[in-house]
């Protein structure tokens, strides 16, 4: 559905995309990752038709970005980083317009808005002007008029950014129920959503495309992967005993009575530990394998581009 | 460039309605908010005291609008600058622009609906200066098919500063630049054909230059239109510039795209 062929985009002497091919299809949430200023919103911004790529191009269901704007425009729901909406207009009037422009008239155009405005949860608000609701509704907003024509497309530059934990969960849950018929771009800055919400992640950097894999692979990277923490009384020497294991890489204490032991191989060890410390005759309190961080794999990808 | 590409596979009705939807937000817009109300509150005042003490309605002694008319090049100088400044600098320090431009809005439905809503907010101003006309109705007998033609004079004047207006509001994130360019450039406009300007030039210039300044000027074009002669080379002079910076209107926020 999405094909992303050589992007690139120059402003003046910096590159600020360079080169970054993808693809994507239905069914497939993607979360756009990279520091601040790596070209995620610039890349965002082309395959939505706003910017003009310097080279390379985007397909959306076949039709090309720079010479059938109209079609890629219909075919997609974008929203911009920010969530920039006219503030005088209020919520109602707002998706009123959009409905407009997207070419639906009389009572399925109120349909339309009141089923973008029945999940997005802005019912209460329709009357207010945009300028008076707070960070979370206004991105709420910016929401129901991405998602109103049902597109099969969808672009989100930051959908949570601003929102309360509570929000945040209602807009995954909001985008992995419809994920199974769209194909979804979302970028991000909370590792957590790509986990929660993702089926691939793509991390950039510097304008370049570092990383193209599905969360669970970018967590095996993760030096925690596979790594046990456990609880004991007696630290000193639980340290001892695990540092002894063939498999063990590294046994390291964090804080006053816990211990973390990496593997070698990022192989699971748990079973080992476990074993070996009752064999040593010392008391358990807790045990618990990691599953890996991202935002570790996040800044050893980033940081050496 | 979208705004040039031929639009074969749409047909007329729909890109007609994708420009009223926005002239209908547009028109909205101006109204939502106070501004279009003070704005409408200062444009009589003003129109009533500039045509009362510098225009000396109540001294020249007939029954008619050319002292009002006469000084709406002067006036139209600030309030529509005022108008036009925010059209496209404000969306593109919100970034309601990139909004615009992402949803299926041909550029030129966007240009055209936006500059049409400003285009007739600035009529409605002009046409509640209908008392000016029940007055010398009242108190003389005025040619009404004069005041007539030079109503539709002034609102195509009106017309070709805002497009003006619109295309410098492009260039820019700042309206106060967008306001400031604007007036300037207007005035150019405006000067051209005065005295001054006329006796600089036959100076040293041809007199196709000479003729081309003359052309340009519209103090000129609108000094007939005042008098109630509505030329067809000024209309089509008004229209030529509204046409001719709409386009470029077009252009410029095409290039900020693509950058």
């Amino acid at each position: 559905m999405i094909e992303v062929k050589g992007l690139s985009k120059r402003f003046g002497d910096s590159l600020a995309v360079d080169n970054i091919s993808f693809s994507l299809s239905k069914g497939e949430v993607l979360g756009f990752l990279g520091p601040n200023g790596a070209g995620k919103s610039t890349t965002m911004k082309m395959i939505s038709g706003f910017l003009s790529p310097t080279s390379g191009t985007a397909l959306i269901n076949g039709d090309d970005v720079r010479n059938k704007p109209i079609e890629v425009k219909r075919a997609i729901g974008y929203l911009p980083e920010g969530a920039p909406m006219w503030a005088d207009m209020s919520v109602g009037g707002f998706l009123n317009f959009i409905s407009s422009v997207r070419g639906f008239k009389g009572n399925e155009a109120v349909k339309k808005v009141q089923n973008a405005a029945e999940l997005t949860q802005l019912n209460d608000v329709l009357m207010q002007p945009i300028e008076t609701l707070s960070k979370g509704f206004k991105r709420r907003v910016g929401l129901a008029q991405a998602m109103l024509h049902d597109p099969e497309i969808l672009i989100l530059d930051e959908p949570t950014d601003g929102l309360d934990p509570n929000q945040k969960h209602q807009v995954r849950q909001l985008i992995q129920k419809m994920a199974y018929k769209k194909a979804i771009i979302i970028s991000t800055h909370i590792l957590e959503e790509v986990e929660a919400v993702c089926t691939r992640a793509i991390i950039i950097a510097k304008g370049k495309l570092l990383t193209d894999a599905t969360p669970q692979e970018l967590l095996k990277k993760s030096r925690h992967y596979n790594a046990v923490s456990i609880a004991v009384p007696n630290i000193e020497k639980a340290q001892e005993v695990l540092e002894e294991l063939a498999s063990v890489r590294r046994v390291q204490p964090i804080g006053k009575n816990w211990l973390m032991a990496f593997p070698k191989n990022k192989e699971p060890i748990n079973e080992e530990v476990a074993q070996a410390l009752r064999s040593a005759r010392l008391k358990i309190n807790e045990i618990r394998t990691e599953s890996g961080r991202l935002d570790d794999v996040f800044r050893t990808i980033t940081r050496h581009s | 460039m979208t705004f040039f590409e031929p639009s074969r596979d749409i047909v007329e009705s729909k890109i007609m309605r994708t420009t009223l939807t926005i002239f209908r937000r547009e028109m909205a817009g101006y109204f939502a908010t106070p501004l279009a109300y003070i704005f409408i509150v200062i444009f009589l005042v003003l129109a009533g005291i500039l045509t009362i003490f510098v225009g000396n309605f109540v001294g020249q002694g007939h029954a008619g609008l050319q002292s009002f008319f006469g000084l709406h090049p002067w006036f139209y100088l600030f309030l529509i600058p005022a108008l036009s400044m925010r059209l496209w600098a404000e969306e593109r320090k919100t970034g309601t622009l990139e909004l615009t431009m992402t949803l299926p809005i041909r550029l030129r439905e966007a240009v055209v609906g936006k500059f049409a809503a400003a285009w007739c907010f600035a009529g409605i101003a002009l046409a509640l200066t209908f008392p000016f006309w029940i007055t010398v109705n009242y108190l003389g007998n005025p040619d009404n098919g004069v005041i007539l033609a030079s109503y539709v004079g002034s609102w195509l004047m009106a017309g070709s500063y805002l497009a003006v207006g619109a295309f410098i509001s492009a260039t820019t994130r700042n309206q106060v630049i967008a306001f400031v360019v604007t007036v300037t450039v207007c005035f150019f406009f405006v000067v051209m054909g005065s005295t001054i300007v006329i006796d600089f030039v036959s100076g040293w210039a041809n007199d196709e230059f000479l003729e081309f300044v003359r052309y340009i000027s519209i103090l000129n074009h609108f000094a007939g239109i005042s008098k109630g002669v509505l030329d067809l080379r000024s209309v089509l002079f008004f229209i030529s510039i509204i046409g001719l910076f709409l386009t470029l209107n077009a252009i410029v926020i095409d290039r900020v795209r693509s950058n």
